[in-house]
């Protein structure tokens, strides 16, 4: 047998997870040991396949001696480290980013064709969001149903930018962007056209499947209907980065 | 029959479409178990026309939308102990919040003018004036439970009430969510 193909030198740590002793390499993420521990880390932007956005905030985790809290899926593992995951003060604030987040678009789960299937709808009740605290924005977000395929609704985006880092680092299309800032921002097909005029969409449906809630969508599905179906995504993401 | 005295509790349906009622209904032959433990002192489902001066626990179905559900939330807040939201309704505005993305003199000429062939009008006489934006009850008055769903399934509902007959604090969400 040939020997493995030569690889750089990665070390081992041994750090602390919520009073567990683990062990991995250096280059690994908390949220990727978490996940392979099955130790509960909630997250909407971070995605196995996908590079690491840091944009949700909900897989903020407390590091002992630090001050200030670290995003899971872009903090390496650290020998020595001590990491809790489920403290009163994380449990506090993942509960007011969720209720945030449906603060402010038109999420209105009973009439959704993602009822059911949602990441954000699941997510609140993970969290006990049963209420939002603050009052509702109430500012209508374009539809467009231009493309004969796929739909989307910006009142159910939660900018979490899965659909731009699909389509640009899986697809390689880079059809997707963000445009704006503050509550005007928004995911853009090419610049700012209608999805069916983008010369640079190839169609392929990545953005719809890896979408966690039902702002990209199927054309033709109705309430609850819009299961989405992400085992591509590692499978595609390591043939392509052997580890 | 247990000696311990029966929990007074009153409902009503705000903004809603009664789906939420017809889900407390749905609960079976727990049905029966409750009212051995609950009186049911006003509501929709019975003829009692007065809210009582002291109620247990008060039951909300549906959103604020207009002056009368105000008047009734507020009278709900006075009189009850506990005030349960019921359904996404009353929880966080849901469908008849969707209108808050228009002005409400759009929704009412969409509504009674340009969609009208005959005397178009708005309704004026014996009809409750609504209000600029709908609010979930919370935009209100205090609430104590919320429990979300469109509807909430009937165990969430037994389960609020079980947890509130036995003097524990609910927690709607181990068994419905937003949606639900």
């Amino acid at each position: 047998m040939p020997g493995p193909a030569s690889q750089p030198k990665v070390r081992v740590v041994t750090f602390r997870v919520d009073d567990q002793d683990l062990s991995a390499r250096e280059d690994e993420t908390l949220i990727e040991v978490c996940r392979e521990h099955r130790i509960p880390i909630p997250s909407l932007c971070y995605l196995e396949g996908l590079s690491a956005w840091g944009g949700c905030r909900l897989c903020m985790v407390e590091i002992v001696g630090q001050p200030r809290l670290a995003a899971a899926c872009s903090t390496r593992v650290v020998e020595g480290m001590e990491v809790h995951t489920d403290t009163e003060r994380l449990r506090r604030y993942r509960r007011t980013l969720v209720e945030l987040l449906f603060a402010e678009r038109a999420h209105v789960c009973s009439v959704c064709v993602s009822n059911g299937h949602c990441e954000l709808q699941t997510l609140a009740q993970r969290c006990g969001v049963d209420h939002m605290r603050m009052p509702r924005r109430a500012v209508s977000y374009p539809v467009d149903s231009s493309h004969e395929m796929f739909r989307v609704d910006h009142d159910r985006c939660i900018l979490c930018t899965r659909c731009v880092r699909v389509c640009d680092e899986i697809e390689g299309a880079h059809t997707w962007d963000v445009m704006g800032r503050g509550s005007d921002c928004r995911v853009i097909t090419d610049m700012a056209q209608p999805w069916a005029e983008s010369e640079t969409c190839t169609s392929c449906g990545k953005c719809v499947q890896v979408c966690p809630t039902g702002a990209l969508v199927k054309q033709g599905t109705s309430v609850g209907e819009m299961v989405k179906d992400q085992h591509f995504l590692p499978i595609l993401a390591r043939r392509r980065h052997p580890r | 029959m247990s000696a311990t005295p029966k929990l007074k509790v009153a409902t009503a349906w705000l903004d809603g479409c009664s789906g939420c009622h017809m889900s407390l209904l749905d609960m079976d032959q727990r049905l029966i178990e409750l009212s051995e433990r609950i009186d049911i002192v006003y509501s929709p489902l019975v003829d009692a026309k007065v809210l009582p001066e002291r109620v247990d626990v008060g039951i909300l179905e549906g959103s604020i939308s207009n002056a009368d559900d105000l008047a009734l939330a507020r009278r709900f807040r006075a009189h009850c102990r506990v005030l349960v939201s019921l359904g996404d309704c009353a929880v966080n505005g849901n469908v008849p919040a969707m209108r808050n993305h228009f002005p409400l003199e759009q929704v009412l000429a969409r509504a009674y003018r340009e969609n009208v062939t005959l005397q178009p009008q708005l309704p004026e006489r014996g009809v409750p004036a609504l209000r600029q934006r709908v609010v979930p009850i919370h935009g209100e008055v205090t609430v104590d439970v919320f429990v979300p769903g469109c509807p909430p399934s009937a165990e969430a509902i037994w389960q609020v009430l079980v947890a509130l007959l036995e003097g524990r604090d609910p927690d709607p969400s181990a068994f419905t969510r937003f949606g639900a």
